[in-house]
């Protein structure tokens, strides 16, 4: 029936044909056939998303989909373990996954400028986030929320250096904590021999030499890596056991728990590395702090 | 353990694997494509088609044949997204706007996968699975279809001492022959090629793979979003969807576009660290087998070997950087913190984000684990080499493959002006034509990702598409046109590309990056197959020795080298060296 169509004619209307045929076979029966699978018990709990329930049968999450345990204004609910920092939306939002996508020389914040009305351009550099959590993680679980880089008040410690001459030469003329917005109070006195300045909205930060000030923070600090650094999918269900060891002393003062029976409730929900040697020992915190409130019930 | 011991532990087991199945793999693809008998279900098919498998083709006819699947491909995917509110299964969501429909379309056809969408807003279950999915299957299949047509290019007319000689395939010395069809200078036919990679390679694999990974926890149901009270006394909104069957293909056919933003990151994609391990080992399987389905092609099994070779020494040593890298951890961020865990899952942990990242940078994935963009400075530069390297150690599905052949020939050429003799590769003289085609074949795609990067630095209005500020914003802009030039489709995720501007270039630098390089490789492989071969001589340069084979390594990376070195410069080098 197509035999009189020309060669050309012909030949796309084999392909549309052949991905047609394809359309049905791999984007129909393939995961169709796939899903029908997935009825069989033992699978079917996975390929329904791993639900968990409360005692009532109603659904409280997913085991692998991690929650901000957090209240209505933000704050960490004492009485929980603590997930990880999170960019998937407002925090831990499957619609709307997302890593922060900062580089690892993010280190000047911007700040609304109120002469541009409507909108809000400030945003915190990655930085100065790692150190504002740092500090508060310190706050909440007592340990020491300093780390390299850190201001004593969490910001990053960056310096703006302006030299006389082109090129970063000559002598230094001004210095201006960029991290810290007037009336701040800069971390530093003075460098270089020439006193620090809080910053304004009208330095040019680019045309100066951006120094980044270390400090006297441990290498190592208290509060662990993945406690200051968020997800790659915005959704981490786990931390390490660096981080869950921090929090055991707070959550069993909260609950009024020894602290060797939460130590243990953790090591129960620390999954090792598959086959002994791949990827990181993790703690499920939902799974912990469920573990938790079968323990001694939440006051709702 | 230390995650250092742990790290080198999971390269030596997906090493382990991969060579333990090079050969089977390797030789059951090469079944595949010299078997003489159709399968039952292909013969429907290609009745249902009307295409005649036995009809052999020329180049020209081949070449026209990819560009007529193409063509369709695009159009269909366009039209689906266009379509979607009036499909079921759509969860509400409408029509993909125009640009964004073209992007993911072309990004989809060249088995790039840029995704300029976020998965879990954008597409409704169907055209996940009838749209997106298919093209996983059918642009995997279409690389390795080009690729074997390539290999018919150098393998046609072997000359009966070579093919029979030491080290041939001996017994199935027949079989290698019998691969041509007819008597011309036909490269196959592409509607069989294609055919047989989809129903004998990808699909049952895929069935395996899809059920292990829901054993693992990856979700495999038609369930909208289900709202959920949490513990601390909020909300939460758990998507479903036909992940586990997307996954399984996205990883095997070097695809990439995740079911959600955040990609093989996404617990429901990839649940623990073990499926981590598999789908790593998942997108390197073809690439590292096909070059046995080479050697056993040409006769000469010690080519396939040489090549493997040079892929698995780039790929290591292109890896042991980036984790090098990534565990010292340089740069005032991941100082302050400790480590780079910035845009890394506890459960993979840092050895094994960056043994993903490499892994899917070198092929031409780019489904991703961990976020790039937050990567070490020097970290992150490897990755992008290993883009720029053209995507062959092992890169893509079959085209990782043409890739290399196409540098053995550079290879030859440069090794012929050493020592005054006319190059030859595997019996084939290396003439004008061919170096033209091979030259061109490398400067296509440098040239669509330095001119696409060149001319959005110049726009004001791109410039400010950029996350991160001075050279770290460079780089994203280098990444975004280097994986779409090189249809890898990772990106330093930063960078806002969801503008008509940026779907529209983007989506031109994926459609020239897959296609004009698709052209050239079996226009060469045409003006080879046309060749008598040359009996080897004493004069031969051997291709299946260390000596050719570390030549061929350099000249893959000094190649990329030139061409890249002034924008490395001024992107990555530059924020890591200061």
């Amino acid at each position: 029936m197509f035999a009189r169509l020309p060669g050309w004619a012909r030949q796309h209307l084999a392909a549309l044909r052949i991905l047609l045929v394809f359309t049905v076979v791999v984007g129909l029966a393939y995961p169709l056939a796939i899903l029908a699978v997935a009825q069989l018990p033992g699978l079917h709990h996975r390929a329904d998303g791993s639900f968990v329930t409360r005692a009532d049968g109603q659904r409280v999450g997913s085991s692998l989909i991690g929650q901000s345990f957090t209240d209505a204004d933000g704050n960490p609910i004492a009485r929980y373990f603590q997930s990880r920092p999170s960019a998937a939306g407002d925090g831990y939002d499957p619609t709307s996954t997302s890593a922060s996508n900062l580089g690892p020389e993010d280190v000047v914040d911007t700040f609304d400028d109120p002469a541009m009305r409507g909108t809000d351009e400030s945003r915190q550099s990655l930085l100065t986030q790692v150190c504002a959590r740092s500090q508060a993680v310190g706050a909440l679980d007592g340990v020491d929320g300093r780390r390299p880089y850190c201001t004593a008040s969490g910001v990053g410690a960056v310096l703006a250096v302006y030299h006389a001459g082109p090129g970063y030469d000559g002598r230094v003329t001004r210095v201006v904590s960029v991290n810290e917005l007037c009336p701040a109070r800069p971390f530093l006195t003075t460098y270089a021999g020439v006193p620090v300045r809080c910053r304004t909205l009208t330095d040019d930060i680019v045309a100066g030499q951006r120094v980044v000030i270390r400090g006297d923070a441990p290498t190592h600090p208290a509060v662990p890596a993945d406690a200051v650094t968020a997800s790659a999918s915005g959704l981490d269900p786990q931390i390490s056991t660096a981080y869950a060891d921090l929090q055991v002393r707070r959550v069993a003062r909260v609950r009024g728990l020894p602290t060797g029976q939460v130590s243990a409730l953790v090591r129960d929900h620390t999954a090792g590395r598959s086959l002994g040697f791949l990827g990181e020992p993790a703690v499920n915190v939902l799974d912990l702090n469920r573990a938790l409130d079968a323990l001694t019930p939440a006051r709702r | 353990m230390s995650s250092s011991v742990a790290g080198v532990l999971a390269v030596a087991l997906l090493v382990a694997a991969l060579w333990v199945t090079y050969r089977p793999f390797g030789d059951y693809m090469y079944r595949v494509f010299t078997a003489k008998r159709h399968l039952r279900v292909e013969r429907a098919i290609y009745r249902l088609t009307g295409v005649n498998p036995d009809a052999g083709q020329r180049w020209g006819v081949y070449a026209r044949s990819v560009l007529a699947f193409s063509l369709v491909s695009v159009l269909l995917l366009y039209l689906l997204q266009r379509l979607q509110e009036h499909l079921p299964l759509n969860l509400g969501f409408g029509a993909v706007g125009p640009a964004l429909a073209w992007n993911t379309a072309v990004s989809f056809m060249t088995n790039t996968n840029w995704q300029a969408y976020s998965g879990e807003s954008t597409m409704g279950h169907t055209v996940q699975m009838t749209g997106l999915a298919v093209q996983n299957f059918v642009s995997a299949a279409v690389g390795i279809a080009v690729a074997i047509a390539v290999v018919r290019g150098f393998a046609r007319r072997r000359s009966p001492v070579a093919a029979g000689g030491p080290g041939g395939p001996g017994g199935r010395g027949a079989g290698s022959r019998d691969d041509v069809v007819g008597t011309g200078d036909e490269l196959g036919n592409f509607w069989v090629d294609l055919t047989r990679t989809v129903i004998r390679i990808l699909l049952p694999v895929c069935v395996v793979v899809a059920v292990v990974l829901i054993a693992g926890g990856a979700i495999q149901n038609l369930h909208g979003n289900r709202v959920v009270s949490t513990l601390a006394g909020g909300h939460q909104t758990i998507t479903g969807g036909p992940v586990a069957s997307q996954e399984a293909i996205k990883e095997f056919g070097t695809n990439g576009g995740g079911f959600y933003n955040v990609n093989s990151a996404h617990p429901f994609e990839n649940p623990t660290s073990w499926t981590n391990l598999f789908e790593i080992y998942l997108l390197l399987a073809i690439g590292f087998s096909l070059p046995r389905t080479f050697g056993r092609m040409v006769g000469d099994r010690r080519q396939g070997l040489a090549i493997v070779a040079v892929m698995a020494v780039l790929a290591l040593g292109s890896f042991a950087v980036n984790a090098a890298f990534q565990t010292a951890h340089h740069g005032t961020v991941p100082v302050a913190v400790g480590a780079a865990t910035e845009g890394t899952e506890t459960r993979f942990g840092v050895p094994d984000s960056a043994l993903f990242a490499s892994s899917t940078t070198l092929t031409s994935t780019g489904a991703v684990n961990s976020f790039h963009d937050s990567y070490t400075s020097i970290g992150g530069a490897t990755l992008l080499f290993n883009m720029m390297l053209g995507e062959v150690a092992p890169g893509g599905t079959g085209s990782g493959l043409y890739g290399m052949l196409v540098l053995a020939i550079v290879t030859v050429f440069v090794a012929g002006l050493m020592i005054g003799r006319t190059p030859e590769y595997l019996g084939k003289k290396i003439g004008s034509r061919e170096i033209k085609f091979a030259s061109l074949y490398f400067l296509a795609t440098p040239a669509i990702a330095l001119l696409g990067t060149g001319v959005a630095m110049g726009l004001p209005g791109e410039r400010a598409g950029m996350l991160n500020s001075g050279a770290h914003g460079l780089s994203e802009v280098l990444c975004a046109f280097t994986s779409a030039a090189n249809n890898n489709g990772s990106a330093f995720g930063g960078i806002t590309v969801n503008t008509t501007w940026y779907n529209t270039a983007l989506g031109l630098a994926m459609l020239f990056g897959r296609l004009l390089p698709m052209l050239l490789v079996l226009g060469l492989a045409g003006s080879l197959a046309r060749q008598h071969p040359v009996p080897a001589t004493a004069g031969t340069l051997p291709t299946h020795r260390p000596q050719f084979a570390g030549m061929l390594g350099a000249v893959a990376v000094i190649i990329v080298a030139l061409t890249f070195f002034p924008a490395l410069a001024l992107g990555p080098l530059a924020e890591g060296i200061h």
